[in-house]
């Protein structure tokens, strides 16, 4: 995919609000000190009577915007996913999760790919905080395209709702003349039937990759992007368990509680299928540049495709 | 404030102890000595401070209130009853299994009751950016939060009120109730918070301490707080935990538990002569 041009989900995130923010007045924005990371610095420059900056203070500006929230407004949020699920986590969960709250939370910097901050800001863990939490839609974007649609989406949707946003710039592969997004529901790439890989964020692009690579070697994969972690597509995934029997999760996330234990979940009680999960391995990241660390943890193409020549095998 | 309007509130605050004893006598539990010292604060602020509309608890342009100090949610029921906003008589179902009464409040759940709160520190916050979002859409209404004096130890609280006066939210009045109790015992040796004025100073409140069970203090502070401009109001209250039932002031026992039969027919005693008296006046 060398041709195809890269974006951070996180510069498609800013770019959406500040167009949103021009359609609808009740859209305001939080941030605690890191706007020109979040890239919510674009909806400030055009809106800053509504880009409220709450200092490096998470935990008040995620109940604060619940109380804006109650006003009638739509708040978006933002921090890095360490501090937005992390630290904020009671906050998320008492504030807005408990009286179901139309605060939409937008955490970037997610996952191995922060790069050279290292673990301390690597959130690897907020699919699982954000969907033990009743009633919080949890979703994470694969590509530019994708995460403009989320955004939008998420403005619409009354609930609160959780998106992933990631740091580096991930290869823009949907096409936007095709392309319809609706929360919940998966997305089939490649279409195939010996192995299923389903695939989160910035792995989708490795997932498609290795199922070009996998298709050379005479194996049909089935290549699938879930967008929304929660509420999961059952079908989708009970579709491709049927079809394929084998399956292979993939995100950039701790392979406890994010998507690969969802399937899991999922298939365990419905239809019961070898899964492979693809993740962080119950293991803390480190510093390095994203591209390098990705390959260190396996969170690419050639893991994928080593994990479906076992499987089919 | 007449004779007769602070003699009704004497009387409408008492009966709100009376079902802040019902309420956790039928619960068995419940948080009755916050409930006791926040009481007459509470009467006053529903009956004579908030613009709020019994028959439409949505109402858009309201006043708001939120009970940062979530588990005196008694006195809050309690208040929002005798105000209108659903039978007293419900009261009693405090804390049991399908009540829209919960141990701590439920803003879908319970009419009146505009966050849900419990885990302290947030009220705060969420009360300060409800008083963000008034000023934002230019809505006329106030925003108040009532605060425990140990809730003041949460770090979030702080942040809350660095962001009330960041944004010069004067639309924006807090209450700490200052009954010096706290589970492990008294504040002052669990985690001292004073001097609590001069720290709200700091933080660029204008401050205006007062005796928390006197009509005639609340109300002229709950006035200057309206008419301070460009900065947010703390009314710092001395209290008294337990008050109005002799056996359960000064107690921090009386924190979160229910009173049982005996405590029960004493604390109706004690409070029903007081209304007796009070309503003879």
């Amino acid at each position: 995919m060398a041709d195809i041009k890269a974006i951070a989900t996180r510069d498609s995130y800013g770019e959406t609000l500040a167009q949103l923010g021009a359609e609808h007045t009740d859209l305001v924005v939080f941030d605690a000190d890191l706007a020109g990371s979040t890239k919510t610095s674009i909806f400030q420059k055009a809106f800053p009577d509504r880009h409220f900056d709450c200092g490096i203070a998470e935990a008040n500006m995620m109940a604060a915007a619940a109380g804006a929230a109650s006003m009638g407004l739509v708040p978006f949020v933002s921090s890095f996913a360490m501090f937005a699920a992390g630290r904020a986590f009671e906050q998320v969960r008492n504030s807005i999760g408990y009286p179901h709250l139309n605060v939409k939370i937008g955490a970037s910097h997610a996952g191995i790919s922060v790069g050279e901050d290292g673990a301390s800001h690597q959130c690897c863990e907020d699919f699982a905080l954000m969907r033990a939490i009743p009633g919080m839609v949890v979703m994470c974007p694969s590509d530019d395209i994708e995460a403009k649609a989320m955004v939008r989406a998420a403005y619409e949707y009354k609930g609160p709702v959780y998106m992933r946003l990631g740091r580096s710039p991930v290869p823009v592969f949907h096409n936007i003349n095709q392309y319809s997004f609706e929360i919940g529901k998966g997305e089939i790439i490649i279409d195939g039937s010996d192995v299923a890989i389903i695939a989160t964020g910035l792995m989708t692009a490795e997932a498609i990759k290795a199922g070009q690579m996998l298709s050379e070697k005479g194996i049909s994969a089935c290549v699938i992007n879930m967008p929304t972690i929660k509420p999961l597509d059952d079908s989708i995934v009970l579709e491709a368990a049927k079809k394929c029997g084998r399956i292979i999760t993939c995100e950039e996330h701790s392979i406890i509680g994010g998507l690969g234990e969802a399937v899991c979940s999922l298939l365990s009680e419905k239809l019961p299928t070898p899964v492979r999960r693809i993740g962080v391995n119950d293991i803390f990241g480190c510093s390095g540049p994203a591209s390098e660390l990705l390959k260190m943890y396996g969170l690419c193409a050639d893991n994928i495709v080593n994990n479906a020549l076992e499987m089919v095998k | 404030m007449t004779l007769e309007e602070k003699k009704q509130l004497l009387i409408t605050a008492c009966k709100v102890r009376i079902g802040i004893i019902e309420s956790t006598y039928s619960a068995s539990s419940g948080h009755p000595g916050g409930s006791l010292s926040a009481a007459d604060f509470l009467t006053y602020l529903y009956f004579k401070e908030l613009n709020i509309d019994p028959n439409n608890p949505a109402w858009s342009d309201r006043d708001r209130f939120v009970l940062s100090k979530g588990h005196a949610a008694p006195a809050l029921y309690a208040v929002l009853a005798h105000r209108g906003f659903f039978p007293v008589k419900d009261l009693r179902t405090l804390r049991h299994t399908g009540s829209y009464l919960q141990g701590h409040p439920n803003m879908n759940e319970t009419p009146g009751v505009d966050m849900s709160t419990g885990s302290l520190g947030q009220g705060v916050s969420a009360a300060s950016g409800m008083a963000l979002a008034a000023k934002y859409m230019h809505k006329d209404c106030r925003i108040y939060a009532l605060l425990g004096d140990g809730e003041i130890q949460e770090g979030e609280v702080w942040e809350a009120f660095m962001f009330a006066h960041h944004y010069k939210l004067d639309n924006f009045c807090i209450a700490i109730d200052n009954n010096k109790l706290q589970i492990d015992g008294n504040i002052a040796d669990v985690m001292s918070p004073y001097p609590i004025p001069d720290k709200l100073r700091a933080f660029g409140f204008a401050v205006r301490e007062i005796d928390g069970h006197n009509f005639e203090q609340i109300e002229s502070a709950l006035n200057e707080a309206r008419a301070t401009k460009g900065v947010p109001f703390a009314i710092i209250m001395d209290t008294i935990k337990g008050k109005g039932v002799s056996y359960m002031e000064n107690q921090a026992s009386w924190h979160g538990k229910g009173p049982n039969d005996k405590e029960y027919e004493q604390a109706m005693d004690e409070l029903k002569a007081k209304l007796s008296e009070l309503e003879a006046m």
